[in-house]
C-alpha cells in the first residue's frame, strides 16, 4: 500500500538520514521525497511517498516519533488532504511542431518556461495523477529530460487545522 | 566563566553528578584529557580497549541506574565504541559517549582517524550531535544526559572536534533543556489502567511478565505490591531477572529458549498477560503464533512503538512504568472492595505443582566438573547476601547463570540480552564495582567471551576495582558447539577453543590478579571461597566438561512446547525446582 507522510522536522543536521535510514533498514523504498522550509522558520516539512504495509508504516511512524528532532508525523489520507508536485520536462520540438506542442500544453496549464532551436521546457504544477498524464502526452514528441519534485501536500482547508491522520499516540 | 570547550565538558560532567567516566585517550580527544590532568572531581577509568571502556560504562549504569559516561578518540576509537553503543540501544542502557573528532577544517576530507561516527551510529542511538560550536557544548551535555535517561533509556553520541574543544567559551551550565520533539509519555491513560485492572481481576490464569523496562523503571516495589495483592504469578526476562525476588512463592521462573519448562508452560497456558516493559523478543516467543496463544495481553511500557510491535496488545498502557503500576495497584484493591473476584485460586497452585514435576536437570555421573555444580556451588555460598553483583558473558555460561543464580535484588544481574555481546562480562564487572564499591561483583564468563575483553583485567587491577572472573571453561565456543551438535548432526565447525591454552591462571597471575585452576569437583567450594574472600581480582578457571549442553531448550522457530529437554533418568542425576 502507498502512503503519503507529512513529518515536521526541526531544521537540525542529520534529521533526513534518521528519518529516511528508518525505512531503509526494513528494506522499504522511499518514491519520493521533497523538504522544504514551512511557516517557522527553526521548521521543515518532509513528505514522503512509501510502498509499505499499514503495520509496517505504522510502526516507523511511531519510531519516528521518538526522534528528537521530530515535531509531528501525520498520514495524508488521499481525501483529506490536497498534494501537488511541480514537473519540469524539456521537449523536443522542432519548429514545426511548436503550436502542437503549446496547445497541448494549454490543456493542462502548462507553462513554457524555455525555449530553444529544437526544444523546449514546460513547467506544469498540479497532482501527480494530472503530471504523469501529461508525460504520457508528450512522450510521443520525445522527451529529452524530466524532472519531478515530489509530492508536497497539505490537509484540506475545510477539515480541522491538523488535518491528515494524526499518529495514534495510545496515551 | 571562560574556560575552554575541553574544560566546559568536564564542569558538564560534574553539573550532571558524573563521578567516574571510563575511557582511552588519543589525538583528536587530546584537549579534552588535558583538562582531566588540570582537576576534575571525575574519576577517570583507563580502558584497555574502548569495547572495554563501553561496557564498562553500562555495567555502570546498571548496576547504579545512573547515566554511564564513555570517552574515546576518533576514527578506530569511536568505533570500537559502537558494539557497546549497539549493545546500550538493544538494552535501554542509559549511555552518553563522547568522541573526539579532528578538526572542523578537517571534516569530510578522510583525514588522519577522521570516521563519520555519528553516521555509523544513527540507527542505534537515541540520538547524536556532532558539536560545530564550542558555545553549545553546555546546552548538548545537558540534552544528552536527559535524553539518554528519560523516556525509554538508552544511549546518545557527542562528537566534537578538537578545535571546538581549544576555543573558548563563556561557561554556564543550564538549567532546563529545550527540546520541544522530545515528549517522553508522562503518565499512563487511567481508563486504560481501569480496564487494565478489570482484566486482571476477571482472569483465570494471569502472568505478569516482566522485562528490564520494570528496573529501568524503578518500578520493583510497585511490581511486588502489584503481585502480592492479586497474588500473580511472575515471570520475568533475562532482562527482567531480579526485578522481582526469585525466592518469593510468586516468582514462575524465566521465559524463552532457556527457561525452565514449567515457566514456559505456564506462560502458554496463561489466558492474561501483563507484560511490563517487556517486548516479546524472539528468544522470549520462539514462534510467535504459538506463544501464550489462549492469551489476551495487557502491555504496559514507556515506548509506544513497543505497543502491538510483535502482539497485538489488547489493553495498551503507555507511560512510566513506576506510576502506572501503582495505580494499577490501587485499582485492583478498589475492584476487590467492590467485591470482584479474585483470579482464579488455583493458578499459583497449578504452576507450583508443575515446578515440581519438571525440574532444572543434569547428570552428574563422570568425573568431569559440572557448569551447573559450579552454579550451584555459587549460589550456595552466597545465597542470602544481597552485596553480590553478577555479570555474565554471552553464551551457555549465560543461561546456566539464568537458570541456577537466584537474584533477589534488581541491579544485581547484569548481562548483555538483546545484543548477544560476547565480551560484555569483565568489563561491565568492573563497571559495576565502580558503581557500587561495596559490593561483590562477580562475572560468569565463557571461555570464549573472556578472550574477546579479559585484557581489561589489567584495568580491573590497577584501577583498585576488584572483580571475581567465574570461567566456565568447556573449552569450545559451547553454544554454537550446541547448536552444531543440535541441529548440525553434530558437525563441529571452529568451535574448538582447547582447555588449556591460554592457562587463564596463569594469565590472570600475569595481569597480578589471583588465579585459580578447578578441574576437580573436590574443589569447587574451596577455589569460590577464596576467590570471593580474596579481596582483590580474581580468576576461576573451572575446566568444566565440554559436553554438558544447556536444557532445556526450545529451538529457534519452535513453539513453547516443542521444547528439547534433558533426558530424564540418567545415573546420578541432580535435580533442582529451578
Ligand atoms: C561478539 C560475538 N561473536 C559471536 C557470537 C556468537 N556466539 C554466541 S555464544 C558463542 C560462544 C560463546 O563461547 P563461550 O564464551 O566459551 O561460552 P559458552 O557458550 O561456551 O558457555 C558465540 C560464538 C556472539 N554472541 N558475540
Ligand atoms: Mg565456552
Amino acid at each position: 500500500m502507498r502512503h503519503t507522510l507529512s513529518v515536521h522536522v526541526e531544521n537540525k543536521p542529520g534529521v533526513l538520514m534518521r528519518i529516511t535510514g528508518l525505512f531503509v533498514r526494513r528494506g522499504f523504498n522511499i518514491e519520493s521525497l521533497a523538504v522544504g522550509p514551512t511557516e517557522r522558520p527553526d521548521v521543515s516539512r518532509v513528505t514522503m511517498r512509501v510502498d509499505c504495509s499499514q503495520h509496517s508504516l505504522e510502526q516507523i511512524e511511531k519510531q519516528m516519533h521518538k526522534l528528537v528532532n521530530v515535531l509531528r508525523v501525520s498520514e495524508l489520507g488521499p481525501d483529506e488532504a490536497i498534494e501537488r508536485e511541480l514537473l519540469l520536462v524539456k521537449v523536443t520540438a522542432p519548429p514545426e511542431r511548436r503550436a502542437e506542442l503549446m496547445s497541448l500544453g494549454d490543456v493542462f496549464q502548462a507553462r513554457v518556461i524555455d525555449l530553444g532551436p529544437d526544444a523546449l521546457i514546460f513547467e506544469v504544477v498540479g497532482t501527480p495523477e494530472e503530471l504523469e498524464s501529461f508525460e504520457e502526452l508528450v512522450r510521443p514528441h520525445g522527451i529529452k529530460e524530466l524532472v519531478r519534485t515530489g509530492r508536497i501536500g497539505l490537509g484540506r482547508a475545510s477539515a480541522k487545522p491538523d488535518a491528515g491522520r494524526r499518529l495514534a499516540l495510545i496515551r | 566563566m571562560k574556560m575552554l570547550g575541553a574544560d566546559a565538558i568536564l564542569r558538564s560532567l560534574e553539573a550532571e553528578g558524573v563521578d567516574v567516566v571510563f575511557g582511552i585517550p588519543g589525538g583528536a580527544i587530546l584537549p579534552t584529557y588535558d583538562a582531566f590532568a588540570r582537576g576534575t572531581t571525575v574519576r577517570h577509568v583507563l580502558a584497555r580497549h574502548e569495547q572495554g571502556a563501553g561496557h564498562m560504562a553500562q555495567g555502570y549504569a546498571r548496576a547504579s541506574g545512573r547515566v554511564g559516561v564513555a570517552i574515546a578518540t576518533s576514527g578506530p576509537g569511536a568505533t570500537n565504541l559502537v558494539t557497546p553503543i549497539a549493545d546500550a540501544w538493544m538494552d535501554s542502557t542509559p549511555l552518553v559517549c563522547i568522541t573526539g573528532q579532528v578538526r572542523s577544517s578537517l571534516i569530510g576530507t578522510d583525514a588522519f582517524q577522521e570516521c563519520d561516527i555519528t553516521g555509523i551510529t544513527i540507527p542505534v542511538v537515541k540520538h547524536s550531535w556532532l558539536v560545530q560550536d564550542v558555545d553549545e557544548i553546555p546546552e548538548v551535555m545537558k540534552a544528552a544526559f536527559h535524553i539518554a535517561s528519560t523516556g525509554r533509556c538508552g544511549p546518545v553520541l557527542i562528537d566534537i572536534p578538537r578545535d571546538v574543544q581549544e576555543a573558548e567559551i563563556d561557561f554556564v551550565y543550564p538549567d532546563t533543556v529545550d527540546l520541544p520533539g522530545w515528549k517522553p509519555p508522562r503518565r499512563g491513560h487511567p481508563r486504560q489502567i481501569r480496564e487494565a485492572a478489570r482484566r486482571i481481576s476477571q482472569a483465570e490464569r494471569p502472568v505478569l511478565y516482566v522485562g528490564g523496562g520494570t528496573i529501568n523503571a524503578d518500578a520493583c516495589e510497585e511490581l511486588k505490591e502489584l503481585a502480592e495483592f492479586g497474588r500473580l504469578p511472575v515471570i520475568t526476562t533475562l532482562m527482567g531477572k531480579g526485578a522481582f525476588p526469585e525466592t518469593h512463592d510468586l516468582f514462575t521462573g524465566w521465559p524463552g529458549m532457556h527457561g525452565p519448562k514449567w515457566s514456559n508452560w505456564a506462560m502458554n497456558k496463561a489466558d492474561l498477560l501483563v507484560a511490563c516493559g517487556a517486548r516479546f523478543d524472539d528468544r522470549v516467543t520462539g514462534k510467535l503464533s504459538g506463544f501464550a496463544p489462549g492469551a489476551s495481553v495487557v502491555h504496559l511500557d514507556i515506548d509506544a512503538a513497543e505497543i502491538g510491535k510483535l502482539r497485538n496488545a489488547d489493553v495498551p498502557v503507555v507511560g512510566p512504568l513506576k506510576q502506572i503500576l501503582r495505580d494499577l495497584g490501587s485499582e485492583l484493591r478498589r475492584l476487590s472492595e467492590s467485591g470482584t473476584p479474585a483470579p482464579y485460586a488455583g493458578w499459583v497452585e497449578q504452576i507450583l505443582e508443575w515446578r515440581d514435576e519438571f525440574p532444572l536437570r543434569y547428570a552428574t555421573a563422570g568425573e568431569l566438573v559440572k557448569p551447573q555444580a559450579v552454579m550451584e556451588a555459587l549460589q550456595a555460598a552466597t545465597a542470602g547476601r544481597d552485596d553480590v553483583i553478577w555479570t555474565t558473558g554471552v553464551g551457555q555460561h549465560q543461561m546456566w547463570a539464568m537458570q541456577y543464580l537466584l537474584c533477589n535484588e534488581p541491579r544485581t544481574f547484569i548481562t548483555s540480552g538483546g545484543l548477544g555481546t560476547m565480551g560484555y562480562g569483565v568489563p561491565a564487572a568492573i563497571g559495576a564495582k565502580a558503581a557500587r564499591p561495596d559490593a561483590t561483583v562477580v562475572c560468569i564468563d565463557g571461555d570464549g567471551c573472556f578472550q574477546m575483553t579479559g585484557s581489561e583485567l589489567a584495568t580491573s587491577v590497577l584501577e583498585n576495582l576488584p572483580i571475581v572472573v567465574v570461567l566456565i571453561n568447556n573449552a569450545y565456543l559451547g553454544m554454537v558447539h550446541q547448536w552444531q551438535n543440535l541441529f548440525y548432526d553434530d558437525r563441529l565447525s571452529q568451535v574448538h577453543l582447547t582447555h588449556a591454552i591460554p592457562d587463564y591462571a596463569k594469565l590472570a597471575e600475569a595481569y597480578g590478579a589471583l588465579g585459580i585452576t578447578v578441574d576437580d569437583r573436590a574443589d569447587v567450594d574451596d577455589a569460590i571461597e577464596e576467590a570471593l574472600g580474596a579481596g582483590r581480582t580474581a580468576v576461576i578457571d573451572f575446566r568444566v566438561d565440554p559436553q554438558e549442553q544447556c536444557y532445556p531448550m526450545i529451538p529457534a522457530g519452535a513453539a513453547a512446547l516443542e521444547l528439547i529437554e534433558y533426558e530424564e533418568g540418567a545415573e546420578n542425576e541432580n535435580v533442582r525446582a529451578f
